[in-house]
């Protein structure tokens, strides 16, 4: 017979020494014997032609002089920027705060008061923050659920397509400068690269959609194919007057171009363009008819549960903070501004200079601006009809990119402002 | 867009028969509900050609919970709280009837004091559930800014209701001679406060919603109901006002002591969706201003008719209606003389606006189905009873 044991403080030492006793023996049988197999087997990495090897790491410990030098080398290397600095971690984390402000900032507008409770008292500093927490919650949450797949639903393809999403949404931030020199590929046609890769985005709903299996989802990504479609060619419009300008498809090229003006001052209009369809390729609202509740219960996710649609909304922000990054670099002007913060330094060896940290400030200040400018939409707008935002696409927004082309072709005619950095 | 009304006036839009494998030609058939983030406790079957809806039928019945039945069960007094849950958001509004016809058939007098807050709470409940609406017809729409403005400020209103009533959703607050209990002497500071406050935010929603230009692309000119197809179709309410019909009960048969209040019946001659949408933001402001006059006009003296411990009514019959906040609202009374009222029928609004949303969905597109079905005003829980 099952008895439900008291609880008397010796059974408690004994629970912990035992506890104890199964963490060293799994430590030091199992665990210690893999780091050794690894550390004899795989080669240590090299940077600046010195070996990283655990000793190093040591003596690095207890002589930070050995170490400064590999600093720079390291930051330099290409592993560092896919996924650390300008790379994934980077920008998750910005999705990540932006979710965070998104949800803060909504709830002000509201007359709510956002998430409160999670990590409230965690730390005595977080008071103030107010549940800055609750995104750890949601994500355990989300890895919590069970995936649910549909029964007809064409597997590899479902399974398949939020990381195919991931994968293109993290594309896009390895073409944005986020500081001179600060990028992982610095291609001379970034930005046909950028258009590129948000072409996928389209085919990839309408495929998880059609693999779902499901009515809604069905609907869901016809009308996410519409949108994208519909808004890609004033999205390319919009920049074409910028091209004019700087004369380089290269992202770089566009920033070093706005030394003296930023874009948005000569051409606003493709500025509010640019803006309106970055709304839409988001499918944010007043934009999100592919994911119209009402209507259509969440459209093309409907059948998506679990880490799948955790996936699928990590690559909706990531997308969101390449587009706000992106209109910060063609029309705000990137990294440009006054440049007064310091340069770091480690123990007399130089990291960053004095234009890379003010770049990555300017940078990440204006896209957090950009992205919070978006979110003021969300709180302020219902969503439209497929049918008006077809016709404001093809016939309004793509006659504004075209006035916006002739008066980037004008400045340029009248000498208002020259060709190229 | 001209792709509003009925299906006839569409060519190729007619459900064509059945293909050879018995399924329906190109149409697309989808089951709105019960378990769908826009039905709510109900189901409709809406057929889509592409974006267009060539057919909508309404499946109610999903929570009947026998409401007539129950009361032949209850004596007069017992019938009060379970009368209200059809429609809690609006508990005054569904009592109402309920209370004037016992009052009827058992002859109970009803004291000066009561009638006018009788009208008061209506009038306050008219605007907690307007509130209520509007905020779901804005997270309809995917404004979510106008789901939660409204939410916050019914809190004040709920908070005028809890003063008099002691309850904030079911109060029930109205009996059979008066209301329960009389309101507390700093209710009327209070309640001139909250009215006055809310009736300067109300600006605030149209400044937010109704002048957007979204929502009015979403709405101006969406499921266009004709005068004549609302009068034949039986709708009411603010559907039938926003249709330029000019009918409120308070005004054609006055109940209580709307006859010596000054207000106005509000009509929309456009009968769209955004009609039906405005009717009511205005008829808040009448609300608002009936409830002020009834602070200002009321009489002292006692607020209920004591009765006896298990009134009975006369052999007879009472058919009693007002207008509650979702419109015409009525009850049958038959009474044999027992402390058990014999029979009891409810005549509910949103049961009355099936037929006029399944006319008006027909045609229609898919996107226009959130604000054509919302802003119909209808209650799955009180059209099931």
């Amino acid at each position: 017979m099952a008895t439900v044991s008291e609880f008397t403080f010796s059974n408690f030492i004994k629970s912990v020494l035992w506890l104890l006793f199964w963490v060293l023996m799994i430590v030091s049988l199992i665990a210690l014997p893999i780091l050794f197999i690894v550390l004899f087997y795989v080669p240590p990495p090299v940077i600046n032609g010195v070996e990283i090897n655990p000793y190093l790491l040591l003596t690095m410990l207890t002589n930070p002089q050995v170490g400064a030098p590999l600093i720079r080398p390291t930051l330099d290397s290409l592993f560092f920027r896919i996924a650390v600095f300008p790379g994934f971690t980077f920008a998750a984390l910005f999705a990540t705060v932006l979710i965070f402000a998104e949800r803060k900032f909504l709830a002000k507008m509201q007359l709510r008061v956002g998430p409160y409770h999670a990590g409230r008292e965690a730390f005595w500093w977080a008071n103030s923050l107010g549940g800055f927490l609750q995104l750890i919650a949601d994500l355990l949450k989300l890895l919590g659920k069970e995936i649910i797949v549909p029964s007809g639903a064409d597997k590899p393809i479902f399974w398949a397509a939020p990381v195919v999403l991931v994968i293109a949404a993290a594309g896009l931030i390895a073409l944005i400068p986020v500081a001179p020199g600060w990028v992982i590929a610095d291609i001379d046609v970034s930005l046909l690269a950028v258009f590129a890769l948000l072409g996928f985005f389209p085919l990839t709903v309408l495929l998880a959609s059609y693999a779902s299996n499901s009515k809604y989802p069905f609907i869901g990504g016809l009308r996410a194919l519409y949108q994208l479609i519909s808004y890609e060619i004033p999205l390319i419009l919009a920049v074409l007057p910028i091209v004019i300008l700087a004369s380089t498809l290269s992202l770089t090229g566009i920033v070093e171009a706005q030394y003296a003006y930023w874009f948005i001052l000569l051409v606003p209009i493709g500025a509010f363009v640019f803006f309106i369809t970055a709304l839409a390729e988001l499918e944010r609202i007043p934009f999100d008819l592919p994911e119209a509740e009402s209507e259509i219960v969440a459209g093309w996710l409907t059948e998506y549960s679990g880490m799948t649609y955790g996936l699928i909304q990590l690559a909706n922000y990531i997308k969101m903070y390449a587009l706000s990054a992106l209109f910060t670099t063609l029309f705000l002007g990137g990294w440009m501004g006054p440049e007064f913060l310091p340069g770091v330094e480690v123990f007399g060896v130089e990291v960053l200079s004095s234009s890379e940290t003010s770049g990555i400030f300017w940078f990440t200040i204006k896209t957090f601006g950009v992205a919070l400018f978006m979110i003021l939409v969300r709180g302020t707008n219902p969503r439209v009809k497929i049918d008006v935002l077809l016709r404001a696409g093809w016939s309004k927004l793509i006659a504004l990119s075209f006035i916006n082309v002739f008066i980037a072709v004008a400045l340029l005619y009248l000498g208002v402002v020259g060709v190229g950095p | 867009m001209s792709g509003m009304g009925s299906a006839e006036g569409i060519p190729g839009f007619q459900i064509e028969g059945k293909g050879e494998d018995g399924m329906d030609r190109g149409i697309l058939t989808l089951s709105v509900g019960p378990q769908h983030p826009g039905s709510g406790h109900f189901r409709l079957v809406v057929k889509v050609d592409g974006d267009i809806i060539v057919e909508a039928l309404p499946d109610p019945g999903y929570v009947h919970r026998g409401e007539e039945k129950m009361c032949e069960y209850r004596n007069y007094i017992q019938n009060i709280p379970h009368l209200e849950r059809p429609m809690i958001a609006d508990s005054c509004g569904i009592l109402y009837p309920y209370v004037l016809a016992v009052e009827e058939i058992a002859n109970i007098p009803v004291p000066e004091r009561a009638k006018y807050i009788r009208v008061m709470m209506a009038e306050i409940n008219r605007c907690i559930f307007e509130l209520y609406w509007l905020g779901i017809y804005g997270i309809f729409l995917g404004h979510s800014t106008m789901f939660m403005w409204p939410m916050a400020d019914r809190e004040l209103l709920i908070d005028l209701a809890e003063m008099a009533s002691g309850a904030r959703v079911t109060h029930a607050y109205f009996v059979p001679g008066g209301v329960r209990n009389d309101i507390p002497d700093a209710f009327p500071e209070k309640a001139r406060r909250h009215l006055l406050y809310f009736r300067n935010r109300l600006k605030e929603y149209r400044d937010i919603f109704y002048d957007n230009p979204l929502f009015q692309a979403r709405t101006v000119g969406v499921g266009v109901l004709s005068r004549e197809d609302a009068i034949n179709l039986g709708a009411t309410g603010p559907v039938l006002r926003a249709s330029g019909v000019d009918h409120d009960i308070r005004k054609v048969e006055p109940y209580d002591v709307y006859d010596e209040l000054d207000f106005d019946v509000v009509t929309m001659k456009e009968g769209d969706s955004f009609a039906r949408a405005y009717v009511p933001w205005l008829e808040m402001y009448e609300s608002v201003e009936i409830a002020l006059q009834a602070l200002e006009k009321m009489p002292s003296g006692p607020v209920r008719t004591k009765l006896g411990p298990n009134p009975k009514g006369a052999v007879g019959e009472a058919f009693k209606r007002v207008e509650a906040a979702r419109g015409e609202l009525a009850y049958y009374l038959v009474s044999d003389g027992n402390p058990r009222p014999y029979r009891v029928k409810l005549s509910v609004p949103s049961f009355r606006e099936i037929p006029v949303m399944a006319h008006l969905l027909r045609g229609a597109k898919l996107a226009d189905m959130p604000s054509i079905y919302w802003s119909m005003n209808y209650w799955p829980v009180e059209a099931d009873r």
